[in-house]
């Protein structure tokens, strides 16, 4: 079967040698350089097909000459649309945890639909539970998560906490880029949630958990786990075990 | 934020390093001009129909995404949190470029956009994921697709 490749980390496209590929300048997550740029996405996707054409011997490795455009001005002092009262202090309590985020999600609901709106999507979703379902899960995992029932059917428990996090991670995120904002990087929103959501503390907390678990029970698989997949690797100085 | 060089260092040298599969030779497989292909997109961002069910880490397993699916319904059960998703928030083209290849269609650039494109989860050991890509060999040549082009995230 004939493929080309974006090649997002050009070492390892280096190493593994495919057929074609099209290494490009973009940060992870990108591939095709930067949304609502349908000009700049058609180009790379062209590129990317160009080799196709013209060459018969393997590997192709061409690079993309352009860096993704980026916003315009000034990137500095984005701030949440939404003013919050501070993260919980103790997360002891699951009824407050639980207050907490709520209040969250009610404040953040307006922006959420209006995301919905100009991006004409969601992807909140995943989990299958509603938000305030989440906030409900996510305050009695972080205080009982023995006592906690798994949350999607089919799907182990610590997975499907997994799930419904990263939904609820969602559905603040958009909430909080919906009005059209240059500043609006993703460094810049996850800094607010992390630090100045309840939301970010319970899951710094959640995987704080998962990581002593691990290792207590010697658990490679629930180590490697906790490790990636809940707290992005530049907000892990929020965490114990780094 | 997540773009390699502004990553932390050891953080950068830890992905950079990473075991990656080698191979003795790499395959070849031609076919006629570009503007003749039938091209899918094979995804590794997680991405999924809202209705189907989530991706597990491990499971090595895929999504179908057909062509005449609502692109909107596409959600990401990606398990990694290390890269950027506030790009796909605003614009599934951003990872997913379904729009941008029918331009190229329309334009003449290509043949023909396959009936179905494919979604795996990234993230998992490729050797769990070779029988399946595997199985997937087939479905895509009944297709007659001749040009596949792999997205990652």
């Amino acid at each position: 079967m004939p493929t080309v490749g974006i090649s997002l980390v050009r070492a390892h496209t280096e190493k593994m040698r495919p057929p074609r590929a099209l290494a490009v300048p973009f940060e992870l997550g990108r591939p095709f350089g930067a949304p609502n740029q349908p000009d700049f996405q058609r180009r790379v996707l062209r590129a990317a097909l160009e080799l196709f054409d013209g060459h018969d011997t393997p590997p192709v490795l061409a690079d993309f000459p352009d860096e993704a455009p980026g916003p315009d001005g000034d990137t500095e002092g984005w701030a949440c649309p939404v003013s919050f009262a501070p993260p919980v202090a103790e997360l002891t309590d699951a009824r407050l945890i639980e207050r907490a985020l709520a209040n969250e999600i009610a404040l953040l609901r307006p922006w959420y639909d209006e995301a919905v709106k100009t991006f004409h999507r969601s992807a909140f979703g995943i989990s299958g539970n509603s938000p305030e379902q989440i906030a409900g899960l996510v305050a009695s995992f972080a205080t009982d998560p023995d006592g906690t029932p798994a949350p999607i059917e089919g799907k182990p428990k610590v997975i499907g906490v997994k799930l419904c996090i990263d939904d609820l991670r969602y559905f603040y995120t958009e909430a909080a880029i919906a009005r059209p904002d240059a500043r609006s990087t993703d460094l810049a929103v996850a800094n607010w949630l992390w630090g100045e959501t309840t939301l970010g503390k319970v899951i710094v907390a959640i995987r704080d958990r998962l990581m002593d678990e691990a290792d207590a029970a010697g658990n490679a698989g629930l180590k490697r786990l906790a490790t990636s997949a809940f707290v992005p690797s530049h907000q892990r100085w929020r965490t114990r075990h780094g | 934020m997540v773009h390699l060089r502004e990553m932390p260092e050891h953080l950068r040298d830890a992905l950079l390093n990473q075991d990656v599969p080698s191979f003795d030779s790499t395959p070849w497989a031609g076919g006629p001009p570009l503007k003749a292909r039938r091209v899918a997109l094979v995804s590794t961002a997680g991405l999924h129909r809202r209705s189907d069910p989530p991706f597990t880490p491990g499971a090595g397993d895929y999504r179908i995404i057909p062509d005449d699916a609502d692109m909107d319904d596409l959600v990401m059960s990606h398990v990694s949190t290390n890269f950027d998703r506030t790009g796909f928030f605003q614009d599934l083209n951003v990872v997913f470029p379904i729009d941008r290849l029918r331009e190229l269609l329309n334009e003449g650039v290509i043949g023909s956009i396959a009936a179905r494109h494919f979604s795996f989860m990234g993230a998992t050991p490729p050797e769990q994921m070779e029988p399946v890509a595997r199985d997937l060999a087939p479905i895509l040549r009944e297709d007659r697709v001749d040009a596949v082009v792999f997205c990652p995230v």
